[in-house]
């Protein structure tokens, strides 16, 4: 995988994809279609339950229990891994895509020291001895500004912000080419979300990998993603280049996410949120998924589906908008 | 370190009281063990009584407070008095016999039983889709929902009775030589049917409690993130799952190690073993006071130590508690 045409590194096609219950079929993940290129920054945004998290999962093929892919494609460096045996996909797993966690407190097995968990995949995947996976593991806790010393400790003997790096420190291990993060910056504070946020950024400059950074804070997002998708109810419901996207939104749902946060420099207005709630991923309504939220709801927005369309060249929204 | 030593000095006190107890419960019972021997060695002269009575320490003129003293110390030095159904063997000797074989038995059983249920546990858990871990699971938890001395008088009865393929009672065979091979297979053969009964009868317990840790623990991020890692599915299973889930499971099983030494009263009494369970249950029968406090001391000791031993177990396994002493 070493060519030099910037074709996608990961592509989504019309994936449907979530939970079997006794109720039914959860639509997490419906109808989703991306393209990441090398070293493109995918920023994807929505709220808690939107199934950011599903289908970050889905992309992984880490579904377990009542888990399922329904439908769709999902191709990593143009090949087909939807359905791929469970032995192909877990050597693609950290060598070539590999992920940080919502919530680094959990993340690390709280028994074996940070040096055991960042050297076990390494061996897993490369046939080396524990002396170059230890060499390399101190490489990429020192480009995460963790001290040597920690290589022994144990997860609790950490902080959260430290936790968090060590998180990322272990996606880098295998240098892969696509690194999804998962909300890594929700479970911290201000302060240390922006240093988590420089790393990451600093260290995709050296590194050139892809990354597809899943959060709810869309103000996060808009100075560090090349792209910008925002989702709702499983569907993504706007999607383009990042600035585009931020400061000619077409959405209304996109417009009220933007209303729903304050800027540092303008003056102090009372903040506006989206009433409602999302709908019943088991039952959706007919028509577009936000008509019952929706300010600017007209006739026949309950009827069909709005595709993504084109609005602007590279900027596409599922909304015909008036 | 402080927590070692807090938990050294935690045992003492605990051991301590434990002591002080069995020694004030006993006396504040009905019944008169004087009266009892009496009427035990009816016929006897009665200088002869007389002297009975002394080596009992039954005439005793000092108060509680002395008496208390003397018990702790003799206590401490291993005197735990004579017995009175099995008069004049003092109550150690009775009970180094017992011993043995409890320890042998029970704990062998404790032992199998925890380590065969852990590993059914831990794939029970794992695929717990499958079939052949429902039905495990299943089995063992019906097995387990009758009385365990229930389930020995059923394979007394078959095995024992009607079948004739094992013995019905006691430890070894009388007639062969103590020592020796004869000897060990003939233990070995005594004790099958007991073991099986405790073994077969508590693992449904370890099996059910480490498939339900282990389930939470898979549950967890870190299981997540070891997937995603691409780890060889064994290392996840052990070392990621299997690890965190089984230090509840260790506590509990130090927890029912120390009450090996008890023994297992029924599964004793149903088998004829000689072991403590059957000494107590003799006791209590005789009202051999001193054989019962006896028995009494040395389960709560068991127990203190091995909850101990447990603490010991979970420092060496969990990080988090090495450090929260420190």
């Amino acid at each position: 995988m070493k060519e030099t045409l910037p074709e996608s590194i990961l592509e989504c096609q019309d994936l449907v994809a979530g939970y079997e219950l006794k109720a039914g079929f959860v639509r997490a993940v419906d109808g989703v279609s991306f393209a990441l290129k090398r070293g493109e920054f995918l920023g994807i945004a929505g709220e808690s339950g939107c199934g950011k998290t599903t289908l970050a999962y889905a992309v992984m093929r880490l579904f377990r229990d009542n888990a399922k892919i329904k439908s769709g494609k999902i191709l990593f460096g143009g090949k087909d891994i939807t359905h791929a045996p469970e032995e192909e996909i877990k050597k693609l797993r950290w060598e070539h895509i590999s992920m940080v966690f919502q919530s680094a407190m959990n993340a690390l097995n709280p028994v074996l020291q940070i040096g055991e968990q960042l050297t076990d995949g390494w061996l897993a995947h490369k046939r080396g001895e524990v002396r170059e996976a230890k060499a390399r593991a101190l490489e990429v806790l020192k480009l995460v500004d963790i001290p040597e010393d920690r290589y022994n400790a144990y997860p609790h003997q950490l902080s959260g912000g430290m936790k968090q790096r060590v998180m990322i420190a272990m996606a880098l291990m295998l240098q892969p080419e696509v690194i999804i993060l998962d909300e890594p910056t929700t479970a911290l504070d201000v302060v240390v979300q922006r240093t988590i946020i420089e790393k990451i950024q600093e260290l995709r400059k050296t590194f050139r990998f892809s990354v597809i950074f899943i959060t709810h804070d869309l103000s996060l997002l808009v100075e560090i993603s090349d792209l910008l998708a925002i989702m709702y109810a499983g569907k993504i419901v706007e999607y383009g280049p990042a600035s585009e996207v931020f400061y000619n939104p077409v959405h209304p749902y996109t417009r009220g996410l933007m209303a729903s946060f304050p800027t540092l420099s303008g003056p102090i207005v009372r903040m506006g949120g989206i009433e409602g709630k999302p709908p019943d991923l088991i039952d959706p309504p007919s028509g577009c998924r936000f008509y019952p939220r929706c300010p600017d709801r007209h006739d026949g927005c309950d009827r069909d589906t709005p595709p993504l369309r084109q609005v602007r060249p590279g900027h596409f929204a599922a909304c015909d908008g008036e | 370190m402080k927590y070692f030593f807090r938990k050294i000095g935690l045992l003492l006190f605990a051991l301590f009281v434990a002591m002080t107890l069995n020694f004030f419960i006993p006396r504040m019972m009905p019944g008169d063990p004087a009266r009892e021997l009496i009427d035990r060695m009816q016929g006897i002269p009665p200088e002869a009584m007389e002297s009975i009575r002394i080596a009992f320490g039954l005439d005793t003129k000092d108060t509680l407070i002395v008496q208390y003293g003397k018990y702790l110390l003799n206590v401490l030095k291993g005197e735990l008095g004579i017995s009175l159904s099995r008069f004049p063997t003092p109550v150690r000797d009775v009970l180094k016999i017992a011993i043995p074989w409890t320890l042998g038995l029970m704990g062998f059983a404790t032992i199998l039983s925890f380590f065969i249920g852990t590993i059914l546990g831990i794939g029970a858990a794992w695929s717990r889709n499958k079939r052949w871990a429902t039905l495990t699971v299943g089995t063992f938890i019906f097995i387990r929902s009758f009385p365990y001395f229930w389930l020995g008088l059923l394979f007394i009865y078959f095995f024992g009775f009607r079948l004739q393929v094992f013995p019905i009672g006691n430890a070894y065979s009388f007639y062969v030589q103590k020592g020796g091979w004869d000897y060990f297979l003939s233990v070995l053969y005594h004790g099958f049917l007991p073991a099986l009964t405790i073994t077969v009868s508590s693992l449904g317990g370890w099996i059910l409690t480490m498939r339900n840790n282990m389930i939470n623990v898979l549950a967890e991020d870190y299981i997540t993130v070891a997937l995603a890692k691409g780890l060889p599915l064994r290392r996840i299973k052990n070392l990621y799952a299997a690890k965190n889930a089984m230090l509840p499971s260790i506590t509990s099983f130090a927890m029912s190690l120390g009450f090996v030494v008890g023994g297992g009263l029924l599964t004793e009494m149903v088998f004829a073993y000689p072991g403590v369970g059957l000494m107590l249950w003799q006791a209590v029968q005789a009202k051999d006071y001193a054989m019962m406090q006896a028995i009494f001391l040395f389960i709560s000791v068991a127990v203190l130590i091995a909850n101990f031993l447990a603490d010991l177990a979970i420092l060496l396994l969990d990080p988090r508690v090495r450090d929260s002493g420190r």
